[in-house]
């Protein structure tokens, strides 16, 4: 891991993890860190940015690399006292975000023990993008601070 | 991240100490089921000390209630914070469990 280039209006965090589960807590931790520092309330980093980023990360590494400990996941935050842009990338072909969410709410669906991750990106985060870049099939979170 | 286990007046309780996420939803899953297989039937799962919940957290709640229900059981949750009572209501998951506000209201429940 590593932090990226950063000032003291402006933090940026920049790390390459392995294709691992267990690695999540530690990036959310640092994201979580930095939120604190920029004066993020306590609802916004514990509930939607901690949320939020470790479905981003999961889905990257069990959908996108398939769970292949082969393979890495890049993050780079970008936090300042406006907000924060977290974009999540992995090896993967990349998914329709429309096509892949679902609603978990529905009578039908409620019971489900599976595909709630999207929607919750979605409910916690001002935006969710998808997007091919050099980086690979990323996933771009963007919220404001409140 | 820490789950332990006890038995007070007859209930398994689950203590969550940390976060419930992808990375140890299946630690939860098997003590839970190797205390459903050893006969348990009243189960509470205490989230004072949980930090977040992720989509896999939450589908392990899902799946140990169903499988509790299937054994003649019941699973209860307690202590919800906040920004986790906001989690269960997002997803409607208030609607699936019996929460209760506090540890020995869930138990008195039973």
């Amino acid at each position: 891991m590593r932090n990226g280039r950063s000032t003291p209006s402006a933090r940026v965090i920049e790390v390459d993890i392995p294709n691992d589960v267990r690695h999540i807590e530690r990036v959310v931790e640092l994201v979580q860190r930095e939120c604190h520092e920029m004066a993020f309330g306590s609802r916004q980093v514990m509930l939607n940015v901690s949320v939020a980023l470790t479905e981003a990360l999961s889905n990257a590494i069990l959908r996108g690399n398939g769970d292949d400990p082969g393979k890495h996941v890049h993050v780079h935050a970008s936090v300042d006292r406006s907000g924060i842009v977290v974009e999540v990338a992995d090896e993967g072909n990349g998914f329709d975000l429309d096509l892949c969410t679902a609603d978990p709410t529905t009578p039908e669906n409620v019971g489900r023990e599976d595909g709630r991750g999207l929607f919750l990106m979605q409910k916690l985060m001002d935006r969710v993008e998808r997007f091919e870049a050099s980086t690979g099939n990323v996933v771009r979170l963007t919220l404001h601070r409140i | 991240m820490t789950f332990s286990i006890k038995t007070e007046g007859g209930v398994v309780v689950v203590d969550v100490e940390g976060q419930l996420i992808v990375g140890n939803r299946q630690e939860l899953k098997q003590k839970i089921l190797e205390e459903l297989d050893r006969g348990a039937k009243k189960f509470l799962i205490d989230f004072t000390r949980t930090g977040y919940i992720d989509s896999s957290g939450l589908g392990v709640l899902v799946s140990l209630s169903k499988k509790i229900r299937d054994q003649g059981g019941e699973l209860r949750l307690a202590n919800l914070n906040d920004d986790l009572k906001t989690l269960f209501e997002l997803t409607k998951l208030d609607t699936l469990f019996q929460i209760a506000e506090t540890r020995e209201g869930a138990l008195a429940s039973f």
